[in-house]
């Protein structure tokens, strides 16, 4: 790594000789470079496939209530077990599991760009604008979360249920109000990455080329200050799963009756002494999930970055 | 810059009167009444609801309650509690100290673990160090502090028998044994805190260090043949801690408002605890209190944090 | 047994050799039912000295160290009269004291009253209309003034000024009390009153100094000091508080009981959940006793096993029930869903309540949630005994639950289903966020799948089910929903207020915003009569059999009981809490002693 430096000039040397690869082929030949990335989206497949397909495989009723397997540790009959109703876990992890994985992602997906949006355009701009985005995100920050979210159930769920469908309806609501909720440190990091990053030299060099602020913004600046976004992106994607199971506490997330894995998780809690294994499996998978995409991200960051060659 | 800071503070006073006026009517709005543990009391008849919340000004317009609220605060009154009919900066003051003892001493724990286990983490990335370091940070914000301080109970306090689980804010005593007191009872939630927290911070303090690492002038700090660990330290760390500086700012007010969670897994009587229960009980003015004082530390360590920016790096220009 | 042996029964009970309740097992076993063995008592002049009383040890008061009681609520003010919830009522009793409390079987227990009145010692009037309370002469306040009529009288007027805004005034408005001497007070009702034990009684009837709270009565009643460092009568004294967090007290020296209390200094720390209180008890035994214990049966079992202490069940009047909604909540009339002019498509037919009644299994609710914490019922009513009714029955049976609906014209459809007239039987049950609920709800709905009826679950914070603001739809009175289930506590021996939930014109309607009691706006004429006549009725025999009759019209159609759930709290071994399930568990605080 510290020595790839060297290759360097080489490789910028070659190209007349060979054909220009496409900038996505380059992309992903250094991607492929990077064996934890490659391993992290293998993972990330099965745990998609896993609870998309998996109930395919493992099709068991996810409410059948039998109180003659209470809290039974895994087996063949229940390979992760069951909790205290007796229902099989696996297959509530599976079910779950499009849950929790689908609003991660998206609430993650929907903080990070508003969050970048908001802190790329507060830190390019010289005047006005800056002060009015970060009073908005003081705004937020402040905003008592719990008294807001009954707000928010009180005042749009039956409105967004009559338009979307119940599940529908309330996987918007809550991506949204997860997403919503959590773009303001997104917002601050990029900020201070622009602050700092637009005033160094080769970010000069081009300016003074005739370069357009967006071109600047998308070609030096953001690439350059992707690091704590990767970051904040796989920190979100756990916050919305626990959050999600927070969410439906209050009534706002999906029935009650609904497993997902931070609901699964927080219904473990009481039984931890006897049955870890309930919540080994939801802990587990969320744990997995956090861990590929982190890797992914760097990955990913590695692979676009212009001056980096492996 | 003296004309920077006096300009930002006096841009605060119209963004906080503004953030005040938005929390009010959110609160208001809010569903719920401080008076609903009442209603499943048979004994209680409905009219005793309805005369209280007329003297309490529940059923007045939110513009005229709202106006009512900023002419008493302007006076330095506070309101009070409709739970403990009491003021409620009394209130807040008696939960402040625990507060600021508990959760200040996880922050503190968090960057004195993360900031040199990130930059040494960065130093040598996909090595087997920074491997163990990034799987500790994952399982650290994988699970949700209701599960690890649940963990450290069952086994700290249940299992082992060492460390109390029930927080009490005044222990009788003196001298060593009740500093030793405070400490043990105090041991568990900030680890959870802190854990949790440094987690993340060391990601960060990872990832900034490993973009600022390959920027040019590191590059040519290390072809004037400075050592690495001179390199680390003067010309990386220094651009790192932007993103730690921004975490940090946005993380001191919430050692002001307390850590609701953790608070309530071991009994802390601490803000956190004291604004949940509020919230709870649709305890207007308690909530509104404590999230102005809120708001009010957010926007000062904003501007605080723009200053630390110009500091650790001189050619951000502060206009 | 003749009549000798029962007055030689009767003697050994007087003299303190045989217990109250033991005469009262001995009856019921010779096949007299208890509310007579009580009545045979009394009528041979046994004050009702409760057994609560009798399990207390120590020779002398104080010494015993510590008593430790955790609280997962916090108490957040200490004026009895301001308690907003259970928590602070119980808060306020280590300090203050009603002339009477109830005991374990639903009878009163002098506190600060000399004896309880009867028409035997003349404290209650041949019509109805007055009471006459005698104070126990020598008890002071922590002060070291005395107590005396003056007292009750403001205490009266205190609670019953609308500027107080008291949350204990409805037990005091509709009565008038007038001193009589420096010891004794006379209660007066406007009508014949059976149920005359409401003011000073129990956690509404607890007595505040008027030389304390004189300059803060009205509407400067915010503004006591005392409201949060009280001065009363009761075993211990006030140290500190912390509101939300810590109460502290020591042992009031000048206690008016002889050799109590047992406890040197007393705790109550607030905050937390149940079950890591649960285990502070049972596991650790870091505290004495731990309130409320609103955890499944399972789980407490567990913790037991740590050999700490134990969890302590005591039964009072709280139910868990369903409610069937009379009134279509999908249809809105002038603004308002679920109003009166309309009729539910379902439970409008009786046949489709009894086929829910059916579908219901509350013997495994009962079996694997509740547990030793909850009884299957079928009434409304279930204490205190003599009020119960015998005439009902539960039973969980889908095939007749079946036949019902088929019979009522619901068919099934292609899906499994049921329809009738082109509409699904899809039914909305919503309850508020609680686990034992939310698997309530889980059993209800398998059960239901079974026979053909969907049901969609709902959830609601419970901060927001249970509120009264007219303008939120998600909360329980306005019953914007097929179903709904929740717990209500009838907090005092007698039914009543608790009858009153039934009554027609207490329908929540938006007309009464929603004030009014009766959730599921069931409507019957008869039960009206009932109610009205068990009102005045001053025969306890006579009164207790309309109440019967009452509670079996209810339970036939809209209302479904479905489990008399206890009081469940944790105690540390070696410590005798006694308690009672209708009053605060705090209300025989001085009896509390550790075993030697």
């Amino acid at each position: 790594m510290a020595g790839s430096t060297l290759a360097s000039p080489s490789v910028e040397a070659v190209p007349p000789a060979r054909a220009p690869a496409s900038p996505g082929r380059e992309t992903w030949r250094r991607f492929r470079r990077h064996r934890l990335a490659l391993v992290s989206v293998a993972v990330l497949a099965v745990l998609v496939a896993g609870v998309l397909v998996g109930g395919l495989v493992w099709p068991v009723a996810i409410d059948d209530i039998d109180f003659a397997a209470q809290l039974q540790g895994p087996s063949w009959d229940h390979p992760f077990g069951t909790d205290d109703l007796g229902q099989d876990l696996l297959a509530r992890m599976i079910y779950g599991g499009r849950i929790s994985l689908a609003v991660g992602f998206a609430a993650m997906a929907v903080a990070c760009v508003i969050g970048v949006v908001v802190g790329a355009l507060a830190g390019m701009s010289r005047r006005l604008l800056d002060p009015v985005l970060m009073w908005l995100t003081d705004l937020f920050l402040s905003l008592p979360q719990l008294p807001l979210l009954l707000l928010i159930i009180y005042l749009f769920r039956d409105s967004l249920k009559a338009v979307f469908g119940t599940q529908g309806g309330v996987f918007l609501m809550i991506v949204a109000v997860i997403g919503g909720l959590r773009w303001m440190p997104v917002a601050r990091l990029v900020r201070a990455q622009f602050l700092t990053l637009r005033e160094k030299v080769f970010v000069e060099a081009a300016r003074s080329q005739g370069a357009s602020p967006f071109h600047l913004v998308r070609r030096h600046i953001l690439p350059n200050a992707l690091g704590p976004v990767i970051v904040a992106a796989s920190i979100e994607v756990s916050a919305a799963i626990i959050a999600e199971s927070t969410l439906s506490f209050l009534g706002l997330g999906f029935p009650p009756d609904i497993p997902t894995w931070g609901r699964l998780l927080f219904d473990a809690k009481d039984h931890l002494d006897v049955a870890p294994h309930w919540a080994l499996f939801p802990g587990g998978a969320i744990f997995l999930t956090v861990l590929s995409i982190n890797f992914i991200g760097d990955g990913l960051r590695d692979a676009l970055d212009p001056r980096r060659v492996l | 810059m003296g004309a920077y800071i006096l300009r930002r503070l006096l841009i605060a006073v119209p963004s906080l009167l503004g953030i005040s006026l938005i929390l009010f009517v959110v609160l208001a709005m809010a569903p719920g009444d401080p008076f609903g543990e009442l209603a499943s009391n048979p004994n209680v008849p409905p009219s005793v609801r309805a005369a209280l919340r007329v003297k309490f000004g529940l059923d007045d317009p939110i513009f005229t309650r709202y106006l009512r609220w900023l002419w008493a605060m302007l006076h330095g009154d506070w309101g009070f509690s409709f739970a403990s009919r009491v003021n409620v900066d009394a209130l807040i003051l008696q939960r402040l100290p625990t507060t600021l003892f508990v959760v200040g001493s996880s922050q503190v724990l968090a960057l004195l673990v993360a900031v040199p286990v990130g930059l040494y983490a960065a130093r040598r990335p996909y090595s087997l160090a920074d491997q163990v370091a990034n799987t500790l940070a994952f399982v650290g914000f994988s699970l949700p502090t209701f599960f690890t301080g649940l963990l450290f109970i069952l086994l700290f306090s249940i299992k082992l028998g060492w460390l109390p689980f029930v927080y009490q804010a005044d222990l009788p005593g003196s001298g060593l044994a009740w500093v030793w007191a405070n400490v043990r009872q105090a041991i568990m939630p900030v680890a959870v805190l802190g854990f949790f927290q440094a987690a993340s911070y060391t990601r960060y303090v990872r990832a900034s260090a490993l973009d600022v690492a390959r920027l040019d002038y590191v590059t040519t700090a290390r072809a004037k043949g400075l050592t690495e660990g001179t390199v680390t330290r003067r010309h990386i760390a220094r651009n790192a801690l932007i993103p730690v500086v921004t975490l940090v700012a946005l993380q001191i007010p919430a050692v002001f408002g307390g850590a609701i969670v953790t608070e309530q897994i071991f009994r802390i009587p601490g803000i956190g605890s004291l604004l949940i229960d509020a919230m709870l009980a649709n305890d207007t003015p308690v909530v509104m209190a404590v999230t102005f004082v809120f708001a009010g530390l957010v926007i000062l360590f904003n501007l605080v944090a723009d200053l630390l920016y110009g500091w650790l790096d001189p050619r951000i220009a502060l206009r | 047994m003749d009549e000798r042996d029962l007055r030689g029964l009767i003697g050994q009970v007087k003299s303190g050799h045989l217990s109250r309740r033991g005469f009262v097992q001995r009856m019921v076993a010779l096949g007299l039912t208890a509310p007579l063995a009580g009545l045979m008592l009394a009528g041979n002049g046994v004050a009702m000295a409760s057994d609560l009383r009798a399990g207390y040890r120590p020779t002398k008061a104080g010494g015993g160290g510590a008593l430790k009681l955790l609280w997962w609520q916090a108490p957040t003010l200490l004026n009895p009269h301001f308690a907003i919830g259970t928590k602070d009522q119980e808060a306020c009793r280590i300090f203050y004291e009603p002339l009477a409390a109830w005991d374990a079987d639903g009878n009163l227990a002098p506190v600060l009253a000399a004896e309880i009145p009867s028409k035997e010692n003349g404290g209650l009037a041949a019509d109805g209309r007055s009471v006459v309370w005698r104070i126990k002469p020598g008890v002071t306040w922590h002060d070291g003034k005395p107590l005396t009529a003056d007292d009750l009288v403001f205490t009266w007027e205190y609670a019953r000024d609308p500027a107080t805004a008291a949350v204990t005034t409805g037990s005091y408005k509709d009565c008038k009390v007038e001193k009589v001497d420096d010891l004794t007070v006379r209660v007066l009702f406007d009508k014949p009153t059976p149920y005359w034990s409401d003011a000073f009684v129990g956690n509404v009837g607890t007595v505040i100094p008027k030389h304390i709270f004189a300059p803060y009565a009205g509407a400067k009643s915010r503004e006591a000091p005392q409201n949060l460092a009280p001065v009363g009568t009761g075993p211990y004294r006030f140290l500190e508080f912390r509101p939300g967090d810590i109460v502290r007290a020591e042992r009031n020296p000048a206690y008016h009981l002889p050799n109590r209390p047992a406890f040197d200094t007393l705790e109550m720390k607030g905050g937390g959940d149940a079950v890591s209180a649960a285990r502070a008890v049972l596991q650790t035994g870091e505290y004495d006793y731990a309130w409320n214990l609103l955890v499944e049966d399972e789980v407490l079992k567990r913790l037991e096993t740590g050999g700490k202490g134990r969890v302590d069940v005591v039964y009072g009047g709280k139910l868990e029930f369903l409610l069937l909604n009379t009134t279509d909540p999908n249809v809105e009339v002038d603004g308002e869903k679920s109003s009166l002019k309309t009729k539910h498509p379902a439970f409008s037919d009786p046949k489709i309540c009894q086929a829910l009644n059916l579908l219901i299994d509350r013997k495994s609710i009962e079996d694997y949630i509740y547990g030793r914490t909850g009884r299957a019922t079928a009434n409304s009513v279930n204490g205190p005994e003599r009020f119960v009714s015998k005439n009902t029955r539960f039973a969980f049976d889908p095939a007749k639950a079946n036949a019902l609906l088929d019979e009522a014209g619901w068919k099934k459809g292609a899906d499994g289903i049921r329809a009738k007239d082109g509409k699904r039987l899809k039914l909305l049950f919503q309850t508020s966020i609680n686990a034992p609920r939310q698997k309530t709800q889980a059993i209800i709905k398998q059960a239901a799948a079974k026979a053909g009826i969907e049901v969609e679950l709902k959830s609601i914070t419970g901060s927001v089910f249970f509120s009264s603001d007219p303008a939120n739809p998600d909360t329980f009175p306005h019953f914007y929903a097929d179903m709904e289930m929740y717990a209500f506590s009838m907090s005092q021996a007698d039914p009543a207020t608790w009858m009153l939930q039934y009554v027609s014109r207490e329908a929540a309607t938006k007309d009464n915003k929603w004030q009014g009691r009766n959730v599921a706006r069931w409507r019957n004429p008869d039960y009206d009569a009932l109610y009205t006549a068990a009102q005045t009725e001053l025969d306890p025999v006579k009164r207790a059999a309309l109440m019967i009759k009452a509670n079996d019209l209810v339970v036939s159609e809209n209302i479904l009981p479905l489990i008399h759930r206890a009081e469940v709290s944790g105690v540390s071994a070696g410590l005798v809490a006694p308690r009672s399930g209708w009053d605060n568990d705090l209300s025989f605080l001085p009896e509390w002693s550790r075993d030697a």
